[in-house]
């Protein structure tokens, strides 16, 4: 009965369906139109969706103001550069976990949690005084390490999510035939790893890169990934609506192309696996 | 199966990573407490003394705090609100029978994936500047005088961005929840003569429990410290209207250099926190392991 809707019924949700999302995907179509327009037309009244002329000359000019590329690969090195590292220490971690679980097991999860919850503004002052006295103000290598920490947590729940499905017999078998622990790590489970930690990788990637307390608060001209690029057009001026969305859009389409290819990986991993 | 060999081998593989995790919880934290209890201004160093609790009762006694103690519970509870119920409703409409499903999916997902502070900057000119907006266009055809919005509402302004952000990740998390509800009790339900909402009360929200309980967690993790969007849309004024407990403490430590002060603060949101916490993590402990 259910599954014989009628074509008249499926209509009318798609309609409604499709007007939501253009709704809620509105903002950034808009972001999107207004890169190509000239500054003029960008706030002419009443606005033009499509019909303007099209140019192109505000990405340029986004660049040559302010070097934008420069601010893309800090955004390149600090999202991957702090995963990775994430990755090499979590993954063992959650290794042990899923096939060694003690009693602590789920404790030790739980505490590594919380200290998620740890409001960043609770320490922003020590670590300001630290990166400066440490010369690490400002530099790419201080934001992958407090993205690095930062992240572990959300890095070793998932991945220990997706090792605890991996059977514990198959490294048995494995064990039994005499493997060492290096060759069960390197030929039996790292084949089988490779999904949950490519998803983990994707995501902890989109986290990193919209992070946007401690790449603010550390970061000046010299590392500011795109999340700080940005920000330096909050103070108006003039006309820069053009310029504005034409960064915004190279700042935002690496990333949304990358999420929308993970929306499953996403919800699995912002959950830790609470929620399939 | 885990033999002394092994275990062994799992402290060391798991060690790491706690040695990490507790000394970014333990020494940061425990410079904050330090500082907490000293005068100490960046603009006059080596002026550091001892000041006991005069940093605690000067920020507990400043009215900006209460404002921002309030700010802070306005933001995370209506964004929840409008997430959980927009998320509920969205994830029903998603889940119907449709023509592009996929995209309408990847259109409603797409706010998620934007960072901070470009969705507020948009939000900020683009939609809500007074003159050059479009919310202030959409007005002056209907005849009506466009709203300032985030000089005359800007806590509210901050919310629905926030909320704008939010909305995907719970529609994504119940729809994937909603997905895995049994179409053949539905179906059961139907039969039997459950109306539609009778259907949806004590059948669907029960089976959304769970989800609902990990939108709330997760949001209120992130909720509880927004930052980017405060700071370049308000910069959390007008006056202390729209700012919050982080962007207090922001405030006081890296635009009037006072160390002391922002610490008591960072101490004080630590603690706040926590009492949140306490409270989530009983609640996401029950739920993991039902």
């Amino acid at each position: 009965m259910a599954r014989n809707v009628s074509t008249q019924r499926k209509l009318v949700i798609t309609v409604v369906a499709w007007t939501i999302g253009i709704l809620i995907f509105f903002p950034i179509l808009w972001t999107f139109l207004t890169s190509f327009k000239t500054e003029a037309e960008a706030i002419a009244s009443p606005p033009s969706l499509l019909f303007f002329e099209w140019t192109t000359e505000n990405y340029f000019e986004v660049q040559s103001r302010s070097n934008y590329f420069r601010h893309f690969m800090n955004s390149v090195v600090v999202s991957f550069g702090s995963t990775l590292i994430g990755l090499v220490i979590a993954i063992p971690s959650a290794w042990a976990m899923a096939f060694s679980p003690t009693k602590r097991t789920k404790d030790v999860l739980m505490w590594m949690l919380s200290t998620k919850m740890m409001p960043s503004v609770g320490v922003l002052v020590p670590m300001y005084l630290l990166f400066r006295n440490t010369g690490l103000l400002d530099t790419r290598t201080g934001l992958v390490i407090v993205l690095t920490l930062i992240n572990l947590p959300i890095i070793i729940w998932m991945l220990y999510t997706y090792f605890k499905e991996i059977p514990g017999e198959i490294l048995e078998a494995a064990r039994m035939d005499g493997a060492s622990l290096a060759k069960e790590i390197i030929y039996v489970l790292t084949p089988m790893a490779i999904p949950g930690i490519a998803s983990t990788l994707l995501l902890n990637i989109i986290l990193a890169w919209n992070e946007a307390f401690w790449t603010l608060n550390l970061s000046a001209a010299k590392a500011a990934p795109l999340t700080a690029f940005i920000a330096s057009y909050s103070s108006p001026e003039g006309l820069f609506y053009a310029k504005l969305s034409a960064a915004s859009t190279m700042a935002i389409a690496p990333i949304l192309i990358l999420g929308w290819f993970s929306q499953k990986q996403l919800v699995r991993g912002l959950t830790f696996g609470a929620v399939k | 199966m885990a033999t002394l060999h092994t275990r062994s081998a799992a402290r060391l593989m798991i060690a790491p990573s706690v040695l990490l995790l507790l000394a970014w919880m333990i020494v940061p934290l425990a410079m904050t407490i330090y500082f907490s209890f000293l005068r100490y201004n960046l603009l006059m160093p080596g002026m550091e003394e001892f000041a006991g609790f005069s940093n605690y009762s000067y920020f507990l006694t400043d009215p900006a705090f209460f404002q921002a103690i309030f700010n802070t519970l306005a933001i995370v509870l209506g964004v929840l609100f409008i997430t959980v119920v927009g998320g509920i409703a969205l994830a029903l409409l998603l889940d119907q029978p449709m023509f592009g499903q996929g995209i309408v999916r990847i259109l409603v997902i797409a706010p998620f994936l934007i960072m901070p502070t470009v969705a507020a900057l948009v939000w900020k000119n683009m939609f809500m500047n007074p003159v050059n907006g479009l919310f202030a266009w959409v007005a002056k055809l209907f005849g009506l005088q466009p709203f300032d919005f985030l000089a005359n509402a800007p806590l509210m302004s901050v919310i629905l961005i926030v909320a704008w952000q939010w909305l995907p990740f719970a529609t994504l998390i119940l729809l994937t929840a909603l997905q895995s509800l049994d179409e053949e009790q539905k179906e059961a339900a139907q039969m039997d003569g459950a109306s539609a909402w009778s259907r949806f009360i004590y059948l669907t929200l029960p089976h959304l429990s769970r989800a609902i309980t990990v939108v709330i967690l997760i949001q209120t993790i992130f909720l509880l410290s927004v930052f980017a969007e405060i700071l370049v849309t308000t910069n959390g004024g007008p006056g202390t209207q729209s700012t919050n407990l982080t962007f207090l403490v922001y405030a006081q430590a890296l635009l009037q250099f006072d160390v002391g002060g922002a610490s008591a603060g960072g101490i004080i949101a630590v603690i706040l926190a926590n009492i949140v916490a306490f409270f989530l993590m009983r609640m996401i402990g029950k739920t993991l392991e039902a």
